[in-house]
């Protein structure tokens, strides 16, 4: 199998011993098939054993090998050596604390992921025995899309919004609340909508959509935070209506 | 697994492994069964379905249940390795393949049923299954062995519970079946932390703080040694590169007295060298240097139990196939192997007799009637 020269520029940073991030580069031998994570595996295995980063399933799966390839968030397992030039520039994905090299701090996004009850509150709680909550897969292509999110962040590295405003609830976290107010065995929407609905939640959404072009399971985080703008609207409006509150 | 079996509790049924017969060349990532499911086929390089020759067939044109493309996995995996011995697979730098071939199912088909097998083939092999095959060979993929556990998903150890793939409740016996896995992890899963909680809350004096201390005291000790060592003259990439060839070579699809020997003993020099391994890395923050070296001594212990398991299984049985013994042997081996830990030597094999209730043993015959 043919193989190509790449340079890698990969920031660096160890808290214990660096006062900035700085970058360093590699070269690597690469076949023509490899995946940016090879050639990042490769230098751990061969050239540097420090270097610090995530991954699990190397097929676009788990989420957990997200990082800024040539300033774009990608997930290092499908991002092909065969669709980038020669040099390549890794960085950790942006909008994030650097914790080392390119791990970063997920902290604020597992606090938000929460925050929105990204689970099933059905209206009773069912024993095994009384069987399963039946859905029809007319109900179940409604919401399908969103369950396919794998909190990979890719998404927060790339919003203007959240690396303007941190408080910002982000796309995940409320595609994911959009999902269950979804679903036709949810009646969580109400427990949602406290967060949802804040400053912090749709209405920080400018809709500018890098959300939706970045994610590598075309979930369209940004189609959902619309539709959830809308039906919020309707909310307000019909509270407006006589006898709404009593 | 490694640290249940080096507190004492026995790893059971380790020579066990199974192989997924359809994964992608050089990466493993695993083409789904529901391709072959939906009707796809498998050919060699003549584009032949080469399992009617492994008393699978006949070769319906749709999918049947225990026939052809839908027979079980280890029986796959084991008609690839004949037809690669013939020379019938397909040379690529990533070793020999057969090809799934799905174009007969058709766009629409396949985009409604199918659109992760489509983009993955798309994505890491260049292959648009609607205009071409795939190409796919065995890869590694599931351990049916594991902690010796009850259907509680208890062990010997007081207190300690395995559920899932770590663990062997012994559903799967030699051959897992597909989605298995899910049923270990809801059933026993849950039988597992109920049993854990009722242990819990019916335990009314509980281990002695001092003593705790103590253990994690030596964990840490036994840690920070590792990462402060220096002068060892082993990698963790070398040696778990090694392993991984080892493994392949002497204990995959077929095994033999030889290959197996070789295996046993790769492995206890890679246990002894590991004592050796230097890590590069002696960061205190996300030192992956050190979880790496960490899996690696729990994986060259878990290795060793399975080559060892299988050396002693003189027989052939589900995924464990061997070219000197290629009988079952009911007689002698309808027993679980017990690989019980030891620090400096290989493991001690003991055996126990299998629990049969409903399912008795018979023998596994696929394909079917012709139609």
């Amino acid at each position: 199998m043919s193989e190509r020269q790449v340079e890698l520029e990969i920031l660096r940073y160890n808290p214990e011993t660096d006062d900035e991030p700085s970058f360093q580069t590699f070269q690597v031998p690469c076949p023509e098939d490899w995946v940016v994570l090879d050639a990042i595996n490769y230098v751990k295995d061969n050239l540097d054993r420090s270097l610090s980063y995530r991954w699990s399933c190397h097929m676009a799966v788990c989420g957990s090998c997200g990082m800024m390839i040539n300033g774009e968030p990608t997930l290092s397992c499908k991002s092909f050596l065969r669709d980038l030039p020669d040099k390549i520039r890794i960085e950790p994905l942006a909008n994030f604390p650097i914790e080392r090299d390119l791990v970063v701090v997920m902290d604020d996004f597992m606090n938000k992921l929460g925050s929105v009850k990204p689970y099933l509150i059905p209206s009773e709680q069912k024993a095994v025995e009384n069987g399963s909550y039946l859905q029809s897969p007319a109900q179940l292509k409604k919401f399908k899309q969103y369950t396919l999110c794998i909190n990979c962040t890719l998404c927060y590295a790339a919003c203007p919004q959240y690396a303007h405003n941190e408080g910002f609830v982000g796309p995940a976290a409320l595609a994911l609340a959009h999902r269950y107010n979804l679903d036709s065995r949810d009646v969580g929407r109400s427990a949602r909508q406290d967060v949802v609905a804040s400053n912090e939640g749709i209405w920080e959404c400018s809709f500018v959509g890098a959300c939706s072009d970045v994610c590598p399971e075309h979930v369209d985080p940004a189609g959902a935070i619309q539709q959830t703008k809308i039906a919020s609207t309707l909310d307000y409006f019909l509270d407006l209506l006589p006898g709404r509150n009593q | 697994m490694a640290m249940a079996y080096r507190a004492g509790v026995p790893l059971k049924d380790m020579e066990f492994v199974q192989y997924h017969p359809t994964g992608l060349p050089g990466t493993g990532i695993l083409i789904t069964e529901g391709s072959r499911g939906e009707g796809g086929i498998l050919v060699n390089k003549d584009g032949y379905r080469y399992l009617q020759d492994y008393d699978l067939g006949p070769p319906d044109p749709w999918p049947r249940k225990k026939a052809m493309e839908l027979g079980p996995r280890d029986r796959l995996s084991q008609a690839f390795w004949h037809e690669a011995q013939k020379g019938r697979t397909i040379d690529t730098p990533h070793g020999d393949v057969v090809h799934l071939d799905l174009r007969h199912l058709g766009e629409k088909k396949i985009d409604e049923r199918l659109p992760m097998v489509r983009d993955l083939a798309i994505s890491y092999v260049g292959v648009d299954p609607v205009h071409d095959p795939i190409p796919v060979r065995p890869v590694v993929h599931y351990t049916m062995g594991g902690i010796d556990c009850d259907i509680d998903a208890k062990t010997s150890l007081e207190g300690l519970y395995a559920a899932g793939e770590c663990a062997c409740v012994s559903i799967n016996g030699a051959n897992r079946l597909g989605s298995n896995s899910l049923t270990e992890l809801l059933v026993f899963g849950a039988r597992a932390g109920r049993g854990a909680a009722e242990l819990a809350s019916s335990t009314e004096s509980h281990a002695d703080e001092a003593a705790i201390r103590e253990q994690a005291e030596t964990a840490q000790k036994r840690v920070g040694g590792l990462v402060q060592r220096a002068g060892g003259s082993e990698s963790v990439a070398g040696l778990r590169r090694e392993m991984n060839t080892t493994m392949e070579t002497g204990a995959g699809i077929y095994r033999t007295e030889d290959s197996l020997g070789q295996s046993c003993v790769t492995m206890s020099d890679l246990r002894q060298r590991y004592a050796n391994v230097e890590l590069e890395d002696k960061s205190n923050v996300y030192n992956t240097d050190l979880i790496q070296a960490l899996e690696l001594g729990a994986m060259i212990d878990v290795a060793e139990a399975i080559a060892v398991s299988a050396i002693n299984r003189k027989e052939s049985r589900g995924s464990h196939q061997r070219l000197d013994f290629v009988e079952r042997d009911d007689k002698t081996y309808l027993k679980h192997s017990l690989a019980h830990y030891d620090a400096n030597n290989e493991p001690r094999i003991e055996y126990r007799d299998v629990v049969i209730t409903r399912s008795q043993p018979g023998e596994r015959v696929y394909g079917g009637e012709q139609k």
